[in-house]
């Protein structure tokens, strides 16, 4: 007797919800395990790790701050999944965004004006456009793989902020730091909870999330980018504009990572410093595979993928353990999902040996 | 005859998820009979082959062979216990010459010596001409299979298996190939001979066995059998033949194709050269032509998935566009029907509703400001399904989700719904069950009664010639005059298909363009 890998005669839909919830599991019961091999109390571990952040008003809000960037990324990164579009670079295109618009926010340091920050949502969303235009441009007139251009860029817009924050946009009355000036008010976002840090970019990333659902089903662009990604035949039979798609897809995902950029250095951080992202633009991919590239799922794993760096550096303070569980934990849970995923064609079966199996 | 049978199967059963592929199947081969194997698709053919063949494991039954239970394990065995497979598909490299891809194929100590006079043996005995020199690019399909042939030949085999060998070839080719099948069975070679094509079991077979849902109906002698009665036993139905209307077509062009050429994007695809020909409205075009000689890049011309060169060689009702595309080619009333169902014409993961929505778009009006009708696309799937006999719980049902009869239907009924003034279907029929099939015909036929001008590209000659009006046959990419076609022979069908051009010899023909 052995248990074996059988196909199914069909797609299991239930399987889709279900592998995500699997790999939360699994990756629960192997972290416990390797807090216990570490000489760590396993169930102390994960009760600070997951439990303790999320347990004041303040720890939620801050659930939440950190959720805002991730699902903004996501959905952007969903949709052009969604049409086998690769965009891997929402980490430069983050980055671009901060700089147009903290850069717009830092030139009109002197300014008051309510006009100022809708200006500088504006300006970082065309920033993380303008960086995926470029891979965009790239495959469609060279053919090139946009997973490599746009993991490249990503590079070459932190090193561009690293430039700019060490040179033009330093504080002059900074001492040298690499840091630029404070924002002043009006470039700050109104906060949601008095006393935390929890701004509208929450609220904003929730009202993109359902558009961005409404578009997905009810939308013929919607409609298209599904399509493409199936069955690329039927929709050239069908008469889709694949290049029309790969616009759409990459200026839309760059457009959200700009977004969470420039709401960043707007909230959170109120200026722009030499690290924007913890690597949001990285962990919202695994945030769209895990929300199955589904808008409301993509808000529950954002949330979810919050918590582990919040839970990781609560650990990194209460428990002392190393900040790289953060990093651990997040690769753990993709690659339990990737597994996972192969029980929505497949089931398991207890069978026969297989010379049992051969004609007798 | 020897007393002892070759082959003998005793109750084999297989079993795929959630279907039976093969029901306590018996099957009895004597030494140098030629046995067909007949059945629609689907009815569990290739599962039995395989089963012989050592590709795949039965659930249980056993296989005796010349008078020994064995188990045979994998491919290499059989080859080994002297069985030789031609399959439907060939396993050949385009790049490599002939020779060298029969050495690929077999033993190394049967290859390394002297292969090329060997070869050269062979296709003298049995009548394959065959250059060991070739290029496999170079050749036709029907020397394709003769290289298969021949492999399987250079190793003795004491049974062949031959899957669907003539779908590909002309009427003058499968002569060729019968010839050397009858000189094999009298040199005690058995062939297990599959088919669903009942004129040439007739005329080739000692026996048949017939299958129906992987079970065996019946096994007869096919001498004695009409093609009506065996049909009749595979299908487990009598035959419908569609109903024809008595029309005179008027001269009146539909579609005129003008000097088109087409530039292939696929390697090794067919470009096609100075296309020209007209369909009227009500009536039906036949292309027919062997596999790969240009039907598909001819459908994507005509689809707007590949643009023509120029743009007045398509014209409609005298609007010039090749230009177009396939969305605008739809819009001035084009619909198409590709070849392949899943993938091609239907996205398999998508609901019917959803299918339905994928080409009819624009011409059923189903959008408002970009966002989709989802209420009016859903009657207009349920209308499809009522009109057109699909079986199918529900819309929301999945394409996949369907039989290949029951999608086919479906991809049809979405089309002619849209009240088309052209219609362009490709294979319209293949790897659909009889039934299906003759509903599908019927409503091309009663699609021409309303004026529309219908083109059906397909490789089954009995089909062109039961529902077409004219033909025509595609080869190298270029069509030959369109004839009607009561004033051609299969045996001229088949000329052409080969390449050879008859026009000369048949003298002047009456067209009726």
């Amino acid at each position: 007797m052995f248990v074996r890998l059988e196909a199914r005669p069909t797609a299991s839909k239930a399987m889709v919800y279900q592998s995500p919830l699997i790999a939360i599991f699994l990756t629960l019961i192997i972290s416990m395990v390797m807090f216990w091999l570490m000489d760590t109390d396993p169930f102390l571990a994960v009760n600070a790790f997951f439990i303790e952040p999320v347990s004041t008003i303040d720890g939620v809000a801050e659930l939440l701050v950190k959720a805002t960037p991730l699902i903004l990324i996501a959905l952007g990164l969903s949709l052009g999944f969604k049409a086998n579009v690769w965009n891997i670079g929402a980490e430069g295109q983050l980055t671009l965004g901060a700089i147009f618009g903290g850069g717009l926010a830092l030139s009109f340091f002197d300014v008051d004006t309510p006009l100022l920050l809708p200006a500088m949502l504006f300006l970082g969303i065309l920033g993380g456009m303008f960086w995926a235009a470029i891979p965009a441009f790239l495959k469609i007139r060279y053919n090139t793989n946009e997973i490599l251009t746009s993991l490249m860029l990503t590079y070459v817009g932190l090193l561009l902020l690293s430039y700019l924050i060490h040179g033009p946009l330093r504080d002059p009355d900074g001492f040298n730091f690499p840091e630029s000036r404070l924002f002043h008010d009006s470039a700050l976002l109104p906060i949601i909870i008095e006393g935390s840090r929890l701004h509208i970019g929450f609220l904003l990333a929730l009202f993109i999330a359902v558009l961005t659902w409404m578009f997905t089903i009810k939308h013929i662009i919607g409609f298209q980018i599904r399509v493409i990604g199936l069955a690329p035949a039927a929709a050239s039979f069908a008469g889709f504009k694949q290049k029309k798609l790969i616009w759409i897809t990459l200026l839309f995902s760059g457009g959200t990572a700009g977004l969470a950029g420039a709401l960043e250095v707007a909230g959170p951080i109120g200026q722009i410093v030499p690290v924007i992202s913890p690597g949001y633009g990285f962990t919202a991919i695994i945030v769209a595979f895990l929300g199955r590239l589904h808008p409301l799922g993509v808000v529950l794993a954002g949330i979810l993928m919050a918590l582990t760096y919040l839970g990781g550096d609560a650990a990194q303070i209460t428990m002392n353990l190393p900040n790289a569980v953060t990093g651990v934990f997040q690769g753990m849970l993709l690659f339990f999902l990737l597994a996972s995923d192969v029980l929505i064609r497949y089931r398991f079966k207890i069978g026969l040996t297989k010379k049992e199996d051969s004609l007798g | 005859m020897l007393t002892i049978p070759r082959l003998q199967l005793c109750g084999v059963t297989k079993r795929y998820p959630g279907v039976i592929a093969n029901n306590n199947v018996n099957l009895k081969i004597m030494p140098g009979e030629i046995h067909a194997l007949l059945g629609e698709n689907g009815a569990g053919k290739s599962t039995l082959v395989k089963y012989i063949y050592g590709i795949q494991k039965a659930d249980s039954g056993s296989l005796v062979w010349c008078g020994k239970n064995t188990k045979v394990t994998n491919p290499k065995m059989a080859r080994k216990m002297g069985i030789g497979m031609v399959f439907q598909h060939f396993s050949l490299f385009d790049a490599l010459r002939v020779k060298e891809n029969i050495a690929l194929g077999i033993s190394s100590k049967l290859a390394n010596f002297d292969l090329e006079n060997k070869i050269i043996n062979i296709s003298k005995r049995y009548g394959l001409p065959l250059d060991p020199d070739r290029y496999v690019y170079t050749l036709s399909v029907g020397e394709r299979q003769r290289i298969e042939v021949v492999r399987c030949l250079l190793q003795n085999p004491s049974m062949l298996i031959m899957d669907e060998p003539t779908s590909v070839l002309t009427p003058q080719e499968v002569e060729l190939l019968f010839r050397t099948l009858r000189q094999l069975s009298t040199e005690g070679v058995s062939i297990l001979y599959i088919s669903h094509k009942l004129q040439e079991i007739k005329d080739l077979c000692h026996t048949a066995t017939i299958m129906r849902m992987g079970e065996v109906v019946t096994t007869c002698k096919p001498d004695q059998e009409t093609p009506q009665s065996m049909a009749e036993m595979m299908m487990g139905k009598n035959l419908i033949a569609p109903k024809r209307f008595e029309k005179t077509i008027k001269k009146h062009p539909a579609l005129v194709i003008n000097d088109l050429n087409v530039k292939s994007d696929q390697s090794y695809g067919t470009d096609l050269k100075d296309i020209n020909f007209t369909v009227n409205r009500g009536e039906i075009l036949g292309v027919a032509g062997i596999a790969g000689n240009g039907q598909k890049e001819l459908m994507a011309a005509l689809s707007g998935e590949i643009l023509a060169e120029s743009s007045i060689s398509i014209k409609v009702e005298n609007i010039p566009i090749g230009a177009f595309y396939p969305n605008q080619r739809r819009d001035i009333g084009m619909a198409f029907v590709p070849e392949e169902r899943l993938g091609h014409a239907a996205v398999p993961m998508m609901s019917l509703w959803e299918n339905a929505f994928l080409s009819s778009t624009s011409k059923m009006n189903f959008l408002n400001n970009g966002f989709i009708r989802v209420e009016s696309v859903k009657a207009y799937t349920r209308e499809i399904i009522k009109k057109f006999g699909v079986k199918t719980p529900n819309i929301q049902n999945i394409a996949s989700s369907l039989s290949g009869g029951n999608l086919q239907k479906y991809i049809f009924g979405r089309e002619i719904l849209q009240n088309p003034r052209i219609i362009v279907a490709i294979q319209p029929t293949w790897g659909v069950d009889a039934g299906s099939a003759a509903a599908i015909r019927q409503s091309l036929i009663d699609l021409t009664a309303k004026g529309c001008a219908v083109l059906i590209i397909s490789q089954d000659l009995e089909e062109l010639m039961e529902i077409s009006d004219r033909l025509s046959v595609i080869f190298e990419g270029q069509l030959s005059p369109a004839v009607k076609t009561e004033s051609i022979t299969a045996k001229q069908l088949g000329m052409l298909m080969g390449g050879v051009t008859v026009f000369s010899e048949m003298g002047a023909i009456e067209n009726v363009c």
